[in-house]
């Protein structure tokens, strides 16, 4: 039996055998002969190229279908394969020849004049590492539902297109408040981060409790005795939760607390009932903008957002514009190789280098606020200067649209508040409306990285943050203006009593913890 | 008998060498015997138009104007079939 603990990222109980995804790293391979090299080289580039084949048969004729064309084009090339072999016939290591030679060509793209061919450089990185996957053994297997995977990371495409049902993720690094971490909690599936290196048989059969944060494998009578009484005392817990969901959220001396939720994609929605939020806090519409070639369209942006506001009935729907950057690059818009992208181009910075996508979104935006009660939020704002353009930009977009004769209204426009000049000095921007977004706003009080698991202690909030909190909470009041907190603390059960004694009386959580933070607002 | 041929046209497609028409361009200059090179200047730089990395790598937008060139046995079908690719927007011959 063999027992390791991590932090608790995303709250659940799974059972189930180890699946493990991706090695530790690739290890760095053997020196053998340039024959053997040669053999083991020409052998990846046909297991590379059979799975793109297979990929492409399932594409069609779309654009992401000629991506892979080019992929496969690419493979068969002579000024790849010719460089390759008189590398490997001069002495160099297969996955170095081959590396090299893809980092030549991603540098030419990344460098290109036009979006379309600098976005390609990210479609050849993902060549080369198909390529040095198939060479050291890694290939990407499939994950059975019921499966605990093990991964040093895990990326947010692969978790949105793994089923998770009965199963859970550990990861040996990793923060949570990742993109992943967000993704777990929201839908509700188990998961357990920074155990550290796992040295595990695959199969072996394990107990993940990401409550209590231990992860359990080859667990003996007495420990799956414990795991099934832990995992029995939350299901009543579930359940006793479960009656707050429908009702308001009250505390104990009969307070009104709005609870909204985050919503990362549309889909989510269709597990849950309006009539038991007050809103939703924080639409992220980064989904719009990944795993795709192009940029979407203010038509397709539209649907999407009118769609979200149907569905609210009425009720707010704060939708944030793209908040790029960061942990979350898009091919073709964010900028690779920065040193350190979470104090970067990202965010409203990024937005405002790029007005054309940011007006787009802006149009979708107003035409989608006749249908419901639409609000529109902006991250990363570190100045009033920034809010103004965006203003400026949106009352541009309205007017256009007026002009066009396409109906619209002109949204409230919002901040997140995340950094830190811009927290201390609230009273300067024009905001009809605050989100406190805990995760960065905490990371950068604290200039503790929230994705390192050694400093996990660091980022959690101390008497710096709950002044700061104080102050945002008490201005809001004064000029009438909401304040809000969108990001993992208000999900923190053990926060909430804090959080409602420093002011705030709006939450906007993850959709999987709504009853227990309803249950636990009715507790504080 | 070796033959040459030359001629040029007009990238009339929406995004210019973009992915798909890369491909299959050249896939079509592959079928031929002859050396194919292409350019989007008169002096060149001529590049292979048997090569994925050289076309796409050419990064050559909507409206520019395309040479074609080859040298072999089966040149002027080579450069005639090229051209004709580009006229018809990089869709399938009918």
């Amino acid at each position: 039996m063999l027992r390791l603990v991590g932090t608790p990222a995303a709250p659940g109980m799974a059972a189930g055998p180890i699946v493990r995804v991706g090695g530790a790293k690739r290890k760095a391979r053997e020196r053998r002969s340039a024959a053997e090299e040669r053999r083991q080289i020409d052998a990846a580039l046909a297991a590379a190229q059979s799975s793109l084949t297979m990929l492409m048969d399932s594409m069609g004729d779309s654009e992401a279908g000629g991506i892979l064309a080019f992929q496969l084009a690419l493979l068969e090339d002579e000024e790849i394969t010719g460089p390759l072999a008189a590398a490997i016939v001069s002495g160099a290591a297969g996955d170095a020849a081959w590396s090299s030679i893809m980092n030549t060509l991603i540098a030419d793209y990344e460098t290109a004049e036009d979006a379309y061919f600098r976005a390609r450089a990210a479609d050849l990185a993902d060549l080369r590492e198909r390529v040095l996957d198939a060479l050291s053994g890694n290939g990407s297997q499939a994950i059975a539902p019921g499966s605990i995977v093990v991964a040093e990371d895990f990326a947010p495409s692969r978790f949105l297109a793994t089923d998770w049902r009965d199963g859970g993720l550990v990861l040996e690094r990793g923060g949570t408040t990742s993109h992943v971490a967000i993704l777990a909690r929201s839908r509700g599936v188990p998961l357990l981060v920074g155990v550290g290196p796992v040295d595990v048989s695959v199969a072996a059969e394990a107990l993940l409790d990401s409550h209590d944060g231990l992860l359990v494998v080859e667990p003996d009578r007495t420990a799956r005795d414990a795991f099934a009484h832990r995992r029995a005392r939350h299901a009543d817990q579930a359940r006793a939760d479960g009656l707050h969901l429908a009702a308001e959220a009250r505390t104990a001396a009969g307070e009104r607390v709005s609870v909204m939720i985050n919503v990362a994609r549309p889909e989510e929605l269709e597990r849950i009932d309006p009539d038991h939020v007050d809103g939703i806090g924080l639409v992220r519409t980064e989904f719009l903008f990944h795993d795709r070639r192009d940029l979407p369209s203010e038509q397709e942006q539209y649907l999407v957002y009118r769609a979200i506001a149907q569905w609210a009935r009425g009720r707010p729907v704060t939708i944030r514009t793209l908040d790029a950057g960061g942990d979350k690059p898009i091919a073709g818009l964010t900028r690779e190789g920065e040193t350190n992208p979470f104090l970067g181009v990202r965010g409203v910075r990024l937005s405002l280098e790029r007005p054309d996508v940011l007006k787009l979104q802006l149009r979708a935006l107003a035409r989608a606020a006749v249908a419901g009660n639409v609000k529109v939020m902006v991250p990363m704002v570190a100045v009033p200067e920034e809010l103004a353009q965006v203003r400026a930009l949106l009352a541009e977009a309205v007017r256009e649209l007026a002009a066009e004769g396409i109906e619209a209204l002109l949204p409230p426009l919002g901040m997140m508040v995340e950094v830190p000049a811009a927290a201390l000095a609230i009273e300067t921007f024009d905001a009809d409306f605050y989100s406190i977004g805990s995760n960065d706003l905490l990371q950068y009080l604290m200039a503790a990285s929230r994705d390192e698991p050694d400093l996990a202690s660091l980022a959690r909030p101390g008497t710096a943050f709950w002044r700061v909190l104080r102050e945002l909470c008490s201005h809001g009041r004064e000029a009438g203006r909401e304040v809000s907190l969108c990001g993992d603390l208000a999900s923190d059960l053990h926060a909430i009593p804090e959080l409602l004694r420093n002011g705030l009386r709006t939450l906007s959580v993850a959709q999987a913890s709504l009853a227990s933070v309803k249950a636990a607002i009715r507790r504080a | 008998m070796s033959q040459t041929a030359q001629s040029t046209v007009v990238i009339e497609h929406e995004v210019g060498l973009h992915a798909r028409p890369s491909v299959k361009l050249t896939q079509l200059a592959k079928s031929f015997a002859a050396k194919i090179e292409i350019a989007t200047r008169p002096d060149g730089p001529w590049i292979d138009a048997k090569s994925i990395v050289k076309v796409m790598g050419s990064k050559t937008p909507k409206g520019a104007l395309l040479h074609v060139r080859a040298q072999g046995d089966d040149a002027e079908a080579a450069v005639r079939s090229i051209v004709a690719l580009v006229e018809r927007d990089f869709e399938a011959a009918i």
